[in-house]
C-alpha cells in the first residue's frame, strides 16, 4: 500500500474525531489491557520468561545464518520447498509464481503481517487471482478496502453496526430481511459465507509466528481457526514468514508462545498453536501435496546487528499499541502504514524510509509504557529517539523548529547568558501574567495555549532568588 | 568525597533546580531544599546548570545534549549527590547520560559515577535518607499522578505516597490510571498539539471524577500541562509538585492560580 | 537473481551484519548442539504438579477456556458420555472419527443409538471425534498429530468437536508433552502437523466481544479416560 505516514497530523486530526473509532480505542483499556495485567499475574515467572524470551532471540539472532539453514535443510527433508526473497518484490513474484504453477484462480489467506508489508493480496488481484482474507478481522477490512489498524486486531476501529452495513452491502444473496444486530449474528455470517471460501481455495497462504530450525516446522498461532482451514483444505500451503521468525527448537518456542498470548489478548495461550512441517505425508488423508515457504528479508538484515536490531526482536503481539496513550488517542490508521503503534514507529522507517515515515517516531511522548510492557524486552523509546537522531543527522528535522532548538541549546550551553536571559524574561512574563496566574495564549506558544493554559512564572528565577538568599546572612 | 562533608559528616546533595522550576516555580525548588535540609543534607545549587538537555535529547540534537551533559558533570561533580524535584531530569541524568556519553571512554566512567549519586528527590528521602514522615499539614483529599520517568525509569510510586500519608489532614485518593502518561511529553505536547490535548483531556476527566480537589505529581512539566487544561477546562482543582505539601509550603497560589 | 543467488544473498547479508565467516567454527558447533540435544528454558511452577492436582489445572484451563470436560473412568463408559453430551446439546447422535486404534477399541456397540463414521473431516460434519496424543496442563492444551489416525480436519471443520484423551497422556508442561512426541516420532522429526487446542473456536473481532464459533468448531467436549 502507498505510505501515508506523511500525513501524521491530519491523519491523527481525523481520527481525533471520528466518534465510533474513539469508542472502539476506549474498549482496549478494559479488554486487552486488563486481560493482560490479569494474564500476568497469574503467572508469577511472567516476567522471568520475557528475560528469557529475549535471551532466546537474542541467540537465534547471533547465529540467524546458521538456524535459517538448519531450518531449510528440515523443511526440504520434510519434503518442502523454501525460497528465499531479498526484497518485497521477490516474495511477491514467488508467490505469483507458485499460485500460477498451480493453477490458482482463489486463495484463501490467513492473516500474515508480512502479507500486509508486500501487499500481496493487490498483487494476486492484478494478476487474476482472487484473495480471501480469513481472519475475521482481516476479511471485514478487505470488504472495506482498508488497512489494518492493530497488529492483532485488525478491525478495531469498527463498531458493530458498521460491519453490519458492510455486510448487508457485500453479501447481497443472502435475505435483506436477515436480523444482524449481535455479535454472534454477525460471526455467524462471516462463518457461514467464508466457508464457502476455503473449501473453494487452491492455494492457502499462512503467516508464521516462529519457524523452528530444530524440526523445519512454522508455527501459527490463532483463535478462530481460519489458518488452519486454510492450510489444511487447499492442494497447495504457502507459508510467508520474515527471517527472524526464527528459533532453535521446540522449547525455545515454548518459551515465546508463553509471553505471547498473554502479553497480546492476555489469553493463558491461544486457543489454537498449529505446526507445519512439510506436504501431506504417505498415508495422510488430507493435507496440501505441496508446501513452499517464502522467507523475506526486506530490510531486516540491515537491521541486524545494528541501532535497530533489537526491533528484530518483535513477535508481533501489539501489547505496545494497547498500553500507547497515542495509538490510544488516534488508532492505527493515523501511523499511515502497516505496523503502527510503537513498534511500528521503529519498524516503518526502517522498511519505507525515515523520510517518509519521520512523523512516526516523533509523535512519541516517550512516557515508556511500551517497553514496560514489551514481552521481549525492546526498548522503544530509545530506538524511536535513534530515528530522530538520525532524523536530525540528515538535515531533516523541520526548519522552525530546529532553529528554536538552536537558539535554546546556543542559551543553555552558557549558563551566564541563560541566567541573564531567564532572569529577565520570567520576571517580565509573570509581571504580564500576573492578573490570572495563567496565559490564555501568547505568542510563540499557540501549540500549548491553543488547548490549555499556560501557567505564569511566580516571578524572580530560583536563581536570582538563591543567589539572594545567600547573600544576607 | 570526604572532603565534601561538614564536621557533622552531612552529606553535600546538589540540587539540580530544572529548568522549568528555575524559570516557572521556584517555590518548588525552596521546597526541595528544605526537605533535604530535614532529611540532615547541606544543600549547594551551582550556578553552571542550566537544562539536562532532554529537549535536545529528544529532538535527536546528540551535539547539543552531549555538551548540556558534560557541563552538568562538571558543574556537580564535587556533590555527594544530585537530587532534582522531576523524576524526568532525573532519569536523563541518571541513566540517558551514561548512554549519550558512553561512547568515549574519556567521559563513559565519569558518566557512570555521576549517575550513581543522581536521584529524584521523594524516592532520595526515602530509599537513600530513610525519611519515613514529614512535618507538614494539608487539609483534605489529594490525588497522585505518577509522572511517566519517574515511574518507569526510578521506581518512583510507593515513596511519595508513603510521605504523603504522613502529612495531617491529608487523605489520599487514587484515581484511575494514575500510571497513564498525561500527554506532555516535552516537545511532544507543542510537536503534536491535537494529540497531546486529547490524552490529557483523559487524564484530567479522571482527575475530576474523583472527589479529591488537589493533584499532586513530580514533575513540573506534567503538573503545568494538566493545570493548564483543567483551567482551561474550568475545573476548579488545585495543583502542586508534591514537593510543596510535604514541605509544608502551600501557602502560595497553586500552579496557575492568580497571584496575590 | 534466480533462487540460490537470492539465498545467498540473504544468507551473506546475514553473516556481513553479524560480522561472521561462514566458516566459523564456533558458531556452527553452538548450533549444532543447541539442536541436538534441546535444552529446556523457565519452566513455570504450575507445570510441575502431581497426578491429581495436573488433572486439576488441566480441567480448569479447559473450562475457563470454554471447553467441557468430562472424566470417564474406562473406555468402556466413553459411549455413554458422548450419547448424553450429544443429545443434551441436541445434536445428532452421528460422528466422524479417524481410524485410531484407541478411538476403535471403545465399544460403540453399547449404545446403539449413536452412529460412528470413518474418514477425513467433511464439509458437512456436524461432530467428529478425536484422541489427542498428549497434552499440557499448564494451560490445558491438548496435541493433535495428523494422519489416518486422526486426521487435521476433524479438528477444523465440524460444529462440535470431542477429543478423547488417556489421563496417564495429560502431562504438566509444553516441554513434557514435546518430549512425549519425540519418543513417538524420533529426534528432530514432528508429523506434518500438530495442532495444539486449548478450547472451541473464538473470535473478538467484533466489538471486541468474544463469541465462539468463528471458524472452527462452537463446540469442544474433552473426554479424560482413566
Amino acid at each position: 500500500m502507498k505510505p501515508a505516514s506523511r500525513a501524521f497530523k491530519t491523519n491523527a486530526r481525523k481520527a481525533l474525531a471520528n466518534e465510533p473509532l474513539q469508542r472502539a480505542l476506549g474498549g482496549i483499556k478494559h479488554g486487552f489491557v486488563a486481560n493482560r495485567a490479569k494474564a500476568r499475574a497469574a503467572l508469577p515467572e511472567f516476567d522471568r520468561l520475557r528475560d528469557e524470551a529475549r535471551a532466546v532471540k537474542e541467540h537465534t539472532l547471533a547465529h540467524l545464518d546458521l538456524y535459517l539453514e538448519e531450518y531449510e535443510a528440515k523443511v526440504i527433508e520434510a519434503g518442502g520447498q523454501v525460497h528465499w526473497a531479498p526484497s518485497a518484490d521477490d516474495a511477491r513474484e514467488t508467490i505469483l509464481k507458485i499460485c500460477r504453477n498451480a493453477g490458482a484462480r482463489t486463495v484463501t489467506k490467513g492473516k500474515s503481517m508480512v502479507g500486509e508489508e508486500i501487499a500481496i493480496n493487490a498483487h494476486l488481484e492484478a494478476a487474476g487471482i482472487k484473495a480471501v482474507e480469513t481472519d475475521l478481522g482481516e476479511y471485514l477490512i478487505q470488504i472495506r478496502g482498508e488497512p489494518p489498524s492493530h497488529i492483532i486486531a485488525p478491525a478495531i476501529h469498527l463498531t458493530m453496526d458498521q460491519v453490519e452495513a458492510d455486510f448487508r452491502n457485500i453479501h447481497k444473496d443472502l435475505p435483506p430481511e436477515r436480523i444482524l444486530d449481535e455479535p454472534g449474528q454477525l460471526v455467524a455470517e462471516a462463518r457461514a459465507v467464508l466457508r464457502d471460501g476455503f473449501l473453494a481455495a487452491d492455494v492457502g497462504i499462512t503467516g508464521a509466528n516462529l519457524l523452528i530450525a530444530e524440526t523445519g516446522s512454522s508455527v501459527i498461532v490463532t483463535n478462530e481457526g481460519n489458518g488452519d482451514l486454510t492450510q489444511c483444505l487447499p492442494r497447495v500451503h504457502i507459508v510467508i514468514a520474515s527471517i527472524e521468525k526464527a528459533v532453535p527448537t521446540l522449547e525455545d518456542a515454548n518459551t515465546i508462545l508463553r509471553v505471547l498470548a498473554r502479553s497480546a489478548t492476555g489469553q493463558e495461550c491461544s486457543t489454537y498453536t498449529t505446526y507445519s512441517t512439510g506436504p501431506k505425508r504417505p498415508g495422510d488423508p488430507d493435507g496440501p501435496e505441496e508446501f513452499h515457504v517464502v522467507l523475506l528479508d526486506n530490510g531486516r538484515t540491515e537491521m541486524l546487528g545494528g541501532e535497530f536490531h533489537d526491533m528484530l526482536r518483535c513477535i508481533r503481539c501489539g501489547a505496545c499499541m494497547n498500553h500507547c496513550p497515542v495509538y490510544g488517542a488516534v488508532g492505527g490508521h493515523a501511523y499511515g502504514w502497516v505496523y503502527p503503534g510503537p513498534m511500528g514507529a521503529v519498524l516503518t522507517p526502517s522498511l519505507i524510509g525515515i523520510d517518509e515515515a519521520g512523523h512516526l517516531p516523533n509523535a512519541s511522548t516517550f512516557c515508556g509504557r511500551c517497553e514496560a510492557v514489551c514481552p521481549m524486552r525492546i526498548p522503544l523509546p530509545k530506538l524511536m529517539r535513534h530515528w530522530r537522531m538520525r532524523e536530525y543527522e540528515e538535515g531533516n528535522t523541520p526548519a522552525g523548529y530546529k532553529l528554536g532548538l538552536k537558539l535554546w541549546a546556543f542559551a543553555a550551553r552558557r549558563p551566564k547568558l541563560y541566567h541573564a536571559l531567564t532572569g529577565l524574561g520570567a520576571p517580565l512574563l509573570a509581571r504580564f501574567g500576573k492578573r490570572r496566574g495563567r496565559f490564555r495564549s501568547l505568542p510563540l506558544a499557540g501549540g500549548w495555549t491553543r488547548h490549555r493554559d499556560l501557567p505564569a512564572p511566580q516571578g524572580k528565577t530560583f536563581q536570582q532568588l538563591w543567589r539572594a538568599r545567600e547573600k544576607t546572612p | 568525597m570526604a572532603k565534601n562533608k561538614t564536621p557533622e559528616n552531612k552529606p553535600h546533595v546538589g540540587l539540580f533546580v530544572t529548568c522549568l522550576v528555575d524559570l516557572i516555580r521556584p517555590s518548588i525548588g525552596f521546597a526541595s531544599v528544605k526537605l533535604l535540609q530535614q532529611a540532615g543534607c547541606r544543600v549547594g545549587v551551582p550556578q553552571a546548570q542550566t537544562c539536562c538537555g532532554q529537549p535536545a535529547y529528544n529532538s535527536g540534537d546528540r551535539p547539543d545534549a552531549r555538551a548540556l551533559a558534560l557541563q552538568t558533570l562538571s558543574a556537580f561533580e564535587d556533590f555527594d549527590y544530585v537530587v532534582a524535584p522531576s523524576g524526568s531530569c532525573a532519569g536523563m541524568l541518571k541513566h540517558h547520560y551514561p548512554e549519550l556519553l558512553g561512547d568515549d571512554p574519556g567521559t563513559a566512567g565519569r558518566a557512570r559515577a555521576f549517575a550513581d549519586k543522581v536521584h529524584e528527590l521523594v524516592s532520595f528521602l526515602v530509599d537513600i535518607r530513610g525519611v519515613t514522615k514529614v512535618r507538614a499539614r494539608h487539609d483534605g483529599a489529594v490525588t497522585y499522578h505518577d509522572s511517566c520517568a519517574g515511574l518507569r525509569e526510578l521506581g518512583v510510586k510507593a515513596q511519595p505516597r508513603q510521605l504523603l500519608e504522613s502529612v495531617e489532614g491529608l487523605t489520599l485518593q487514587e484515581m484511575e490510571d494514575a500510571e497513564v502518561c498525561c500527554g506532555f511529553g516535552g516537545t511532544f505536547s507543542v510537536k503534536y498539539p491535537a494529540v497531546s490535548n486529547a490524552i490529557v483531556e483523559k487524564k484530567t476527566a479522571n482527575i475530576a471524577a474523583g472527589d479529591a480537589r488537589c493533584l499532586l505529581a513530580g514533575d513540573l512539566g506534567c503538573l503545568m500541562n494538566m493545570a493548564g487544561k483543567l483551567s482551561r477546562e474550568g475545573k476548579d482543582i488545585e495543583v502542586r509538585h508534591v514537593a510543596e505539601v510535604l514541605a509544608g509550603m502551600d501557602d502560595d497560589p497553586a500552579i496557575g492560580e492568580k497571584q496575590s | 537473481m534466480n533462487g540460490a543467488q537470492k539465498r545467498q544473498s540473504v544468507l551473506e547479508g546475514i553473516r556481513a551484519a553479524l560480522g561472521a565467516g561462514g566458516a566459523d567454527e564456533t558458531r556452527k558447533k553452538t548450533v549444532r548442539k543447541r539442536l541436538k540435544s534441546p535444552r529446556a528454558n523457565l519452566v513455570p511452577e504450575r507445570a510441575r504438579k502431581g497426578r491429581a492436582a495436573r488433572l486439576e489445572l488441566f480441567t480448569g484451563m479447559l473450562e475457563g477456556q470454554g471447553a467441557k470436560v468430562s472424566h470417564a473412568s474406562g473406555l468402556g463408559d466413553v459411549p455413554e458420555i458422548v450419547a448424553a453430551y450429544l443429545r443434551g446439546n441436541n445434536l445428532s447422535a452421528e460422528f466422524r472419527t479417524g481410524s485410531d486404534e484407541m478411538l476403535a477399541a471403545i465399544p460403540w456397540d453399547k449404545t446403539p443409538s449413536l452412529t460412528r463414521h470413518r474418514g477425513r473431516g467433511q464439509a458437512g460434519d456436524g461432530v467428529t471425534m478425536s484422541r489427542a496424543s498428549t497434552a499440557a496442563a499448564e494451560t490445558g492444551t491438548l496435541f493433535l498429530t495428523s494422519g489416518e489416525d486422526n486426521p487435521t480436519t476433524l479438528n477444523f471443520l465440524p460444529d462440535t468437536h470431542m477429543i478423547v484423551i488417556r489421563a496417564g497422556d495429560i502431562l504438566g508442561s509444553y516441554e513434557d508433552a514435546w518430549n512425549a512426541l519425540r519418543k513417538t516420532f524420533g529426534a528432530r522429526a514432528l508429523p506434518r502437523t500438530v495442532n495444539l487446542i486449548s478450547g472451541p473456536s473464538r473470535t473478538a473481532d467484533i466489538n471486541q466481544t468474544i463469541v465462539m464459533g468463528a471458524h472452527g468448531p462452537r463446540r469442544l467436549h474433552v473426554i479424560v479416560v482413566g
